[in-house]
This record gives C-alpha cells, sequence and structure tokens, in this order.
C-alpha cells in the first residue's frame, strides 16, 4: 500500500500538534500544583481596591475584580472602535491622495505612510502621549474652547471629554493604522483596470464622481482583506495602552494578576477577551466580505 | 484662430511619449460638421494617441487642437477638458462597461451625474437608445452576461447618452467575434446616416468605403494622406499608403 507524502506530512503535523498541547497543559497542571493555590475563578467577586483612570462605566475600589476587568474590556473596545474609525477615514483619504494628480497631495501621502511605517508604534504613542498632549498647556481662554479644546487634559468636545491618555492612543494608534490603511486601499484602486478609469473620464465625471461611484465599488473586493488584517493588528495593537497608562483589558489584568497571583486565571481571561474581540470583527468583515462578493456574483453570473 | 464650421481643428499636433520617439509629429487636420473621418495605419503610428487627445484623455506637447470650439492647451485646463467630454462620446475597443453597474445604470450614470437629468427622464432616453441599438431586452442585465457584440452596442449607448456632437471610436470592432462584427458597425452606419460626427479608427475597408467622408491614412506619428474612401482604397497617392492597403487586403 502506498502512503502519499501529503497523508504523512498531515499526520506527523497532528501528532507534533497533540504533543505540544500535552507538554503544555502539563506545565499548567505541575504550576498549579506547586503554587498550590489550585485553578479558581472565586477571587473574581472579590473587590479589586484599585482606582480607575478611565470608565464609561460606574466604578469604584469597591466594585469586584470581575467589573474592573469588564470596565477595562469596555475601555479596549472604546478605543478600539474610535481607532478604527479614525484611521479608516485617514487611510481612505491618504489613499486616494496617492492617486490624486495633485502632485503635493501624492507627495504628502508617500511621505506620511513611509514615515509612520519606519517608527515602531510604542514610540509613536509616547510621542503623542509626552510631546503633543502633556506638552499643551493649561490654559486655554480662546472662546472656542466651550466647543472644542485641547490642553493638558486632554481634548473637550462639546460636552463629550475625552482624556489625555485616551486622545494619545487614539491619535497614536488611528494615525499609524492609517498610514497602512491608506497602503491597503492604494492596492486596491491600483487593482481596477485602468479602462475604467479612462471610461468614467469619457462620459463626463469628474475624479472624485468616477472614483466613487466606479473605482472604489470595484475595488473593494481586494480592499476588505486587507482592511480586515489591518483591524485586527490595530486591536492587538491596543494593548499598548498600558505605555500611556490608558486602563484598557491588557493593563487592568496586569494590575490584576500582580495583586492576586492569579497569572494562568488572569490571563485566559485576556486571551478569551481578545478572541472574543477578534472574532466579532473578523466576522464583521467576513459579513461585509459576503455581500459584496454576492453583490459581485449577481453581476458575473 | 478659430474655424467655426469645423468641429475639429488640429494643426502641428506632437507629442513624445518619451524622448526622442514621437507619437505624434506634426499633425494637421480638420473634421466638419456630420463628416465621418476613417483613421487607418499601422500598429503604434499613433492612431489612439490621435484619437485620444480629442477628448483629453491623452496631452499633448505642442500645436493647436480646438474641438467643438473650446481650445485645450498642452498641458490640459481641467475645466475645458470636462466641458468637451460632455460633448464628444468615445467608444473604446475593450468597452470599458462599469461591470459593478446594470446595462441601464452604465448609461444612466453620467445623464445623472453630470447633466443633472431627471432619473425617469435619463432612463426613458437610455431605453430609446438601447431600443434602437436592438438591445432593449438586455436594460437589466449585467455587462459580463452580455456577448461582445451586445456589449459594444451598450458602450455606443452609453457614449450617446450625453448626447452628444461628436464621436469617437477606438478599433470598436477589433474585440470582438467575426461574427459580431457587423452588429456594431451596422449601429455605426445608422449613426452616420442620421449625421452624427465620427472619428473611427477600424480596420474594417467594407465600412471606410461605404461610410468614411475621408480617410486619414497614418505611419510613425505622421499623416501620410488624407483622401476621399475610393481614392484611398482604388488609387491612393502615397506609395506609403499602397503597401499598407496590400497588407491587409489580400
Ligand atoms: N502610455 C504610453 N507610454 C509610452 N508609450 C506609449 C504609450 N502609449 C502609446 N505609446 C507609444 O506611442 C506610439 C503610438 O501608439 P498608439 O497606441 O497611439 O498606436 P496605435 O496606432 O493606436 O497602435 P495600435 O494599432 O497597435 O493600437 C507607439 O510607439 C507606442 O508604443
Ligand atoms: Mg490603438
Amino acid at each position: 500500500m502506498r502512503i502519499s507524502k501529503g497523508i504523512f506530512v498531515q499526520i506527523t503535523l497532528a501528532i507534533s500538534l497533540f504533543l505540544l498541547i500535552f507538554i503544555l497543559f502539563n506545565n499548567l497542571y505541575v504550576n498549579l500544583i506547586n503554587k498550590q493555590i489550585g485553578f479558581t475563578f472565586n477571587w473574581l467577586l472579590r473587590p479589586a481596591g484599585f482606582a480607575l483612570s478611565e470608565s464609561s462605566l460606574n466604578y469604584s475600589p469597591s466594585n469586584s475584580y470581575a467589573w474592573a476587568l469588564f470596565v477595562g474590556w469596555i475601555n479596549s473596545l472604546k478605543i478600539i472602535l474610535s481607532s478604527l474609525i479614525f484611521s479608516t477615514l485617514l487611510g481612505i483619504i491618504v489613499g486616494l491622495f496617492s492617486k490624486s494628480k495633485n502632485k503635493l497631495l501624492r507627495k504628502f501621502s508617500s511621505i506620511y505612510v513611509g514615515l509612520i511605517r519606519q517608527i515602531p508604534l510604542l514610540v509613536q504613542l509616547m510621542f503623542w502621549y509626552f510631546v503633543v498632549f502633556l506638552g499643551f498647556n493649561n490654559s486655554n481662554n480662546d472662546h472656542y474652547s466651550h466647543f472644542f479644546s485641547v490642553s493638558n487634559k486632554g481634548i473637550n468636545i462639546l460636552n463629550l471629554n475625552l482624556t489625555t491618555e485616551f486622545s494619545a492612543l487614539l491619535f497614536g494608534l488611528s494615525v499609524f493604522t492609517g498610514a497602512y490603511i491608506a497602503e491597503v486601499i492604494r492596492g486596491g484602486i491600483n487593482s481596477v483596470p485602468s479602462g475604467q478609469w479612462e471610461a468614467f473620464k469619457s462620459v463626463g465625471l469628474s475624479e472624485i464622481q468616477g472614483v466613487f461611484y466606479i473605482i472604489i465599488p470595484q475595488s473593494l473586493p481586494a480592499i476588505i482583506p486587507g482592511l480586515t488584517s489591518q483591524y485586527l493588528n490595530l486591536a492587538k495593537n491596543s494593548t499598548l495602552a498600558i505605555a500611556v497608562g490608558y486602563a484598557d483589558i491588557y493593563a487592568i489584568s496586569d494590575t490584576v494578576i500582580n495583586q492576586t497571583g492569579r497569572a494562568i486565571e488572569g490571563f485566559l481571561i485576556l486571551l478569551l477577551s481578545f478572541l472574543f474581540l477578534n472574532l466579532i470583527i473578523t466576522y464583521a468583515m467576513e459579513f461585509l466580505n459576503r455581500f459584496v462578493i454576492a453583490n459581485q456574483n449577481r453581476r458575473i453570473r | 484662430m478659430t474655424f467655426m464650421k469645423n468641429i475639429i481643428n488640429v494643426v502641428n499636433l506632437s507629442k513624445s511619449y518619451s524622448a526622442g520617439i514621437k507619437a505624434l509629429d506634426d499633425i494637421s487636420l480638420d473634421v466638419g460638421k456630420g463628416e465621418v473621418l476613417v483613421v487607418m495605419g499601422p500598429s503604434g503610428s499613433g492612431k489612439s494617441t490621435l484619437i485620444r487627445t480629442f477628448n483629453g484623455l491623452e496631452s499633448f506637447d505642442t500645436g493647436y487642437l480646438e474641438i467643438l470650439g473650446i481650445r485645450l492647451d498642452p498641458n490640459g485646463d481641467e475645466k475645458n477638458i470636462r466641458e468637451i467630454r460632455k460633448r464628444v462620446g468615445m467608444v473604446f475597443q475593450q468597452f470599458n462597461l462599469f461591470p459593478h453597474l446594470s446595462i441601464l445604470e452604465n448609461i444612466t450614470l453620467a445623464p445623472i451625474k453630470v447633466q443633472k437629468r431627471q432619473k425617469i427622464e435619463a432612463q426613458e432616453h437610455a431605453l430609446s437608445l438601447l431600443s434602437n441599438m436592438g438591445i432593449l431586452s438586455h436594460a437589466n442585465k449585467y455587462p459580463s452576461q452580455l456577448s461582445g457584440g451586445e456589449q459594444q452596442r451598450v458602450a455606443i449607448a452609453r457614449s450617446l447618452a450625453l448626447k452628444p456632437d461628436l464621436l469617437l471610436f477606438d478599433e470598436p470592432t477589433s474585440a470582438l467575434d467575426p461574427e459580431r462584427v457587423n452588429e456594431v458597425l451596422d449601429a455605426m452606419r445608422d449613426l452616420a446616416k442620421k449625421g452624427m460626427a465620427m472619428v473611427v479608427v477600424t480596420h474594417e475597408v467594407g465600412f471606410a468605403k461605404e461610410v468614411a467622408d475621408r480617410v486619414l491614412f497614418m505611419d510613425a506619428g505622421r499623416v501620410i494622406e488624407i483622401s476621399k474612401p475610393n481614392i484611398f482604397f482604388q488609387n491612393a497617392k502615397e506609395e506609403r499608403s499602397r503597401r499598407f492597403l496590400n497588407q491587409i487586403i489580400k
């Protein structure tokens, strides 16, 4: 009997994977025994005892660890969603700039993308936090300050008060991710045949009309997969919040683990939180992709 | 310098894509109202480049170019170019229909977005154009569901939707199966009969003999001759033209 090479590789892989999982669980088991603290989530209901710099929900140190972690999860969601929106807008604008007839806009686009991709995200976050936002002085006396003001206390838009930490993180993540999204958009636009540009120009549409009615709709199938991975990266990168002192799920888990010593359970919760977050992003984008593809198929049938 | 009776005036037009090689070399020509000019010439002789300058898809280096009384400068003034494009239709070798829009939407997009016409009126107009082209039943399909000949007739209908004064055709039948060529040529014959001014790059000798008012023969970016079709095909003035004709008419 002949066993094909493919099956042999698969069996080897399966065995290795099984061994790996076995080793990991064995380690976990041994660790738990050694520490003699068992594997339990009871501690989640004990009061957290620490204050949070940022909370969209009611929170005080007498609330439970579970509640503190949940507040952190909401904070993560808040920074991820707002950065996602801003970086997408920024990415679309800069991506379109790269296709503009205006040389200055094209230059701006390439310098922005080039520069942002050279510098580590952590450094950029520190820059936004220490240099930009903490650099603003506190006095803001002009008459616009009721509606909009920037100071070392953060950003104030109407009644929305954004903390310095949130603002720095929002700018840092958006500007960083925006550069990558711009490249995704540019690639998507390049995937549309040049005949489409000539055709829309020939019927008298302006560049802007043509891009929105003709080019963007056709570039979506090429854009969405790239956009998905940028969104997933954004979610993961948001854990750098700890560097600027923003109370996201990672920062709070870190404190919780330090206080309780429950590293294994803590990391498990953290892991599942991110798995859940990223699954939401993945499924939302998959849904969007199906929608686009379904439309495409209807047309190509 | 204005020539009111002509809809195209070209004087000493030159263009090169890269230094040294001239895609257009000192071209002068004119096209009158309702005239059909057929452009012929070997591959790479500059036919596409020439007609693409007529609606601003290509810029040029030097010379004078005036379309429908609007002057185009070498660098291409955006406002003038768009004014011209609203009044000049173009049909491409590869059809270039918008694949994500239905046939009807392909045709009504520009009338609605560019000319700000009412949607209902634009649709009625589009349907009558499709009916003229004999493809009314395809109105709600998508381009990929149509044959090449049908797609090219949609492209002609699309170019007519803005009620243009001039149509440009760049090898409109070259990408078609041979048995699909005539349906497109017939549609073009009809337009010529109705008095539409057209510049047509094509190697269809039968069409040129029957429909063209004049034939322009190009080689290496230069105008070799401009003649009436009966002269060009039977008794071309230039040796270069006769050699070309010997090659395409076996
Ligand atoms: N975008 C471009 N960049 C550089 N050179 C070009 C470009 N387009 C055309 N050319 C060159 O300009 C010359 C004229 O090309 P053009 O496409 O106008 O010829 P044509 O007569 O339409 O040829 P064909 O019959 O093959 O369509 C050719 O030498 C061609 O290689
Ligand atoms: Mg050509």
